[in-house]
């Protein structure tokens, strides 16, 4: 059985014996990875007050508490409006201007692209505070148009750099051949382009909606009154007392995001992709 | 019969139509972040030098180097980036190096540990731990059963807590670079390097270690660069007691409604950010990193 | 869908230039292609023969000229509304659909009627014997047969002008020997005016009606098949259309000569600075017994390559110049061929004594 140990693992003729710790290193590693993902999840349906693990009783109490709680239930609404809403705004103009800088000779392109990368490079507490300076002029602080707007240009570099490196191993030459044959630009961008980079753009829907979903910091500073996100009630309550309510929460975070990433592997493969 | 020289301011007209055409696709992108990043964040950059009394002044500058605190903070920021960094690298190497040895599906199978966090809200992962390095949580609990230690030590609240926090939490953002780009190196080289001679503790560090390295320092540089101006994970584990510039920023907003020092210590922040990513650009190409986080 | 295109149209490109930066791709290009002709663009990488054709596609907008096809100027036209056809290098179809919905793509841009689209379609696949295999996917097909599907795409709504960009390089050369007849035939058949890119000159020969060598944005020379084989233009045309050995000769009035020797040549001498001579391989002879009536050389066998059909042999010259001459191998060639270091008579017909420009081009 362990003969296994003394087979060679690698070019250089390491044997998986000699790798042996490498191997118990990894293992604990991805175990310290996920766990504390995973652990929310049982943790919720405990029945005590105090966060236990394992849970001595099982109950669905927090859970009812949670879906019972009008703020609770409005920031969900809140948070998935706004994740929604994002998802809609920032995948169009995102996967347009990736194609346009990718189809662009302008020498700017280079000055754009960095320039529509930079929320993803800025602190997020710089973009938080200065958007809520602006809203407070533009008079949009604590509504849903000014967290959508925010939001969107927190996602924008991700639609941009997943539908960019998509483009980029994409034979342009099908949108050449496309036009050869009697399509407009945008016609041959929409039946030719378009369904082969479905991954791609599939991955940015998802990318803006988590993006939103998740996003704590402007949050925090922009939304509130009748339009507060869950992550911003979740942060004031960590930080206030330790309600496992919060766990209850979490785990439906979980389970959303998870069933996110399912529909984007449904909707996103194509034959071409691995 | 029209002469060729028509049709050259014609076609001048075309070309630079064309152009714009194509550049105006990426203008609503450019118009929301100029509006809702670029102009407020420039603005803030003046606002910095307003002092109390509303008229121009250094006051807010001069206050983070005469005011200890406010150096404190700094050197805080500083220090748990660089351990975080550290941390990340001795942990995620070896189990980058792990999978990129895998045959690719099982690979895949592994990723998913490292995609799973990754993917799930920052604010479960930190109540996760918050929960966990309780005095009466998970950790101390299996410790104190196991034998390591015999009274629960405080892990929450401090630094120990927020180092374990971001450690977690930036894992992902190391991993994936540096796997990228060990999965490009061609295992002919090592092939050659043993064929030359080279026991395999050496063909690894004279030959795989160097080729890694661009994807391990654009790795440790995104997530360096992302402990500087973290926020949420320090601001819950940290308890108060832990204090990063961004939660000075941050409470400057709320508690003192201070804009002047904020924006002060908000641009401090991104010139720091702005100098790292500057002086890493020269070593690397930066599109890499921003592609290498995927 | 008819079996012979009405109405191929001309092409006539007039001064046309583009340069980028500094580097002329196209200079000042003008070119007549002849109603229902098969021209092709011949030259190395880089020379701006497939730039030109791009400004034909209109993918390409030039700096300035005109381009009119029949009596439409085109030059400011956007590609899709230029109705040409056009194959491309790497047949460039469309993965996510059939072999009936790339074919029929172009139809339906058209709003052409559904049931007319099928029948086209099927036609188109027959004309390059791909009967029935609409149904396809195009990632089940073979190069080749990706190739014929490329080229029904782009006749089955019947341009006028058909332009192809190297569509056989990635082929091998088996089928790409068999493409180029069938091109040919298919040419023949349609009649429309086809525009062909290629560096393959062996290529060029066999498939065209005429051939423009093209080298850094300019034509070197525009002409049949065999003009451009039997008088080339210059060095560059001359170099790049089957093998030679250039011997720079010299001018004594009206005599030419070569290392002092005077040269016989039926061929009229070009009106340049220096001049060349040169020598075709397969034109050179193994002289058996002198005559007054051809040139010739004396050398020394160097070497013998033996090609199964044919040998190649080198020989070195007094003054240190190889020539090589091709001979074919028929019953006892082989046992009367000299020996390397053999002395040898080598012997040009004033027929095949070519002078051409030697200046630089």
């Amino acid at each position: 059985m362990f003969g296994w140990l003394r087979k060679p693992a690698s070019e250089t003729q390491v044997t998986h014996g000699q790798r042996l710790w490498l191997y118990v290193f990894a293992g604990i590693t991805m175990v310290l990875l996920v766990t504390p993902t995973l652990i929310v999840i049982p943790m919720s349906f405990s029945e005590s007050q105090y966060l236990e693990f394992p849970p001595k009783n099982w109950s669905t109490r927090w859970y009812e508490h949670y879906f019972s709680s009008p703020e609770w239930m409005l920031a969900t609404v809140t948070s998935l409006k706004a994740a929604f809403l994002t998802m809609l705004v920032a995948t169009p103009i995102g996967v347009v201007a990736a194609y346009g800088l990718h189809a662009s000779k302008v020498k700017f392109i280079r000055i754009a692209f960095v320039l529509l990368i930079t929320p993803m490079m800025v602190p997020v507490v710089l973009v938080a505070i200065g958007a809520f300076y602006a809203y407070v002029k533009l008079g949009i602080l604590y509504t849903l148009t000014g967290l959508v707007l925010a939001h969107t240009i927190l996602a924008l570099p991700l639609v941009l750099i997943v539908t960019g490196s998509a483009l980029k191993s994409y034979d342009m030459n099908q949108e050449l051949a496309a036009r050869s044959l009697g399509a407009p630009r945008w016609k041959a961008f929409l039946t030719i382009t378009l369904p082969q980079i479905r991954f791609a753009v599939v991955t940015s829907a998802l990318l803006s909606f988590l993006t939103s979903f998740d996003e704590v910091v402007i949050a925090m500073f922009i939304s509130g009154g009748d339009n507060p996100t869950l992550t911003r009630n979740m942060f004031n309550a960590l930080r206030d007392q330790i309600d496992p309510t919060i766990a209850s929460i979490s785990t439906i975070m979980i389970v959303v995001t998870s069933i996110m990433m399912v529909l984007a592997q449904v909707f996103g493969r194509s034959k071409a992709d691995k | 019969m029209a002469s060729a020289d028509i049709y050259a301011d014609g076609l001048r007209r075309d070309e630079r139509l064309e152009r714009l055409k194509l550049f105006g696709l990426s203008s609503p992108a450019i118009l929301l972040v100029l509006v809702i990043l670029v102009i407020p964040v420039g603005w803030l950059f003046f606002v910095s030098f307003i002092g109390a009394d509303g008229q121009f002044s250094m006051e807010n500058y001069e206050r983070m180097i005469t005011r200890k605190s406010y150096f404190r903070i700094f050197i805080t920021t500083f220090k748990i980036s660089l351990f975080a960094t550290a941390l990340c690298i001795l942990i995620g190497y070896p189990l980058a190096y792990f999978m990129s040895q895998l045959p690719n599906r099982i690979a895949n199978l592994c990723m998913i540990t490292v995609l799973l966090p990754f993917w799930t809200s920052l604010l479960v992962r930190t109540y996760a731990w918050l929960v966990l390095l309780q005095k009466r949580g998970l950790v101390n609990d299996w410790a104190i059963s196991l034998g390591l230690w015999d009274e629960p030590i405080k892990m929450v609240h401090n630094m120990t807590g927020t180092l374990i926090g971001m450690v977690h939490i930036m894992l992902p953002f190391l991993i994936l670079p540096v796997y990228s780009a060990m999965k490009q190196i061609d295992r002919d080289l090592l092939k050659a390097a043993s064929n030359l001679g080279a026991s395999p503790r050496r063909a690894f560090w004279t030959v795989f270690f160097p080729l890694s390295t661009p994807g391990l320092f654009a790795g440790a540089l995104m997530v360096f660069v992302l402990c500087l101006g973290f926020f949420v994970t320090p601001a819950v584990l940290g308890g108060g007691k832990v204090i990063m510039v961004s939660m000075k920023i941050v409470s400057n907003i709320e508690l003192f409604v201070n804009w002047g020092a904020a924006s002060a210590l908000g641009v401090v922040l991104l010139t720091l950010t702005v100098l790292v990513l500057w002086i890493a650009s020269r070593f690397l190409n930066l599109e890499n990193i921003a592609g290498g986080g995927h | 869908m008819t079996d012979n295109i009405q109405g191929a149209l001309p092409i006539t490109a007039r001064n046309i230039t583009k340069t980028y930066g500094k580097v002329h791709a196209l200079d000042d290009v003008s070119l007549d292609v002849k109603s229902g002709e098969f021209l092709t663009l011949l030259g190395p990488s880089g020379s701006g023969k497939t730039t030109l054709l791009m400004v034909l596609a209109g993918f390409t907008r030039p700096d300035q000229g005109s381009l009119k096809f029949g009596d439409q100027e085109m030059i400011r036209t956007a590609p899709h509304l230029r109705d040409v056809g056009m194959v491309f290098q790497n047949y460039a179809l469309f993965p996510h659909m059939t072999v009936a919905g790339n074919v029929g793509y172009p139809l339906r841009l058209r709003n052409v009627p559904m049931p007319e689209i099928s029948q086209r379609i099927e036609k188109a696949l027959e004309t390059v014997q791909l009967g029935g295999y609409g149904t396809r996917q195009i990632d089940q097909l073979s190069g080749g047969q990706k190739q014929r599907v490329a080229l029904a795409r782009s006749i089955v709504f019947e341009p006028r002008i058909l332009l192809m960009d190297e569509p056989l390089s990635a082929l091998d050369k088996k089928l790409r020997d068999r493409m180029q007849i069938e091109l040919r035939h298919l040419h023949e058949k349609l009649g429309m005016t086809t525009v062909y890119v290629t560096h393959d000159q062996r290529e060029a020969l066999t498939m065209s009606d005429r051939i423009a060598v093209v080298n850094h944005g300019r034509i070197m020379q525009l002409a049949t098949p065999q003009g451009l084989y039997e008088q080339p233009a210059n060095r560059f045309v001359a170099d790049f259309i089957g093998d030679s050995t250039f011997l720079p000769v010299e001018r004594h009035g009206d005599q030419i000569t070569y290392n002092g020797m005077p040269l016989k040549t039926s061929h009229p001498v070009p009106d340049a600075a220096s001049l060349v001579l040169m020598l075709r391989p397969e034109r050179v002879r193994l002289a058996t017994k002198t005559t007054k009536t051809v040139n010739e050389f004396q050398a020394t066998a160097s070497e013998l390559v033996y090609q199964g059909d044919s040998y190649l042999m080198y020989a070195t010259m007094p003054d240190g110049t190889e020539i090589s001459l091709r001979g074919a191998i028929r019953q006892g060639t082989v046992a009367a061929l000299p020996k390397i270091g053999d002395h040898v008579t080598l012997a040009l017909e004033p027929s095949d004594t070519v002078l051409i420009d030697g200046g630089d081009v």
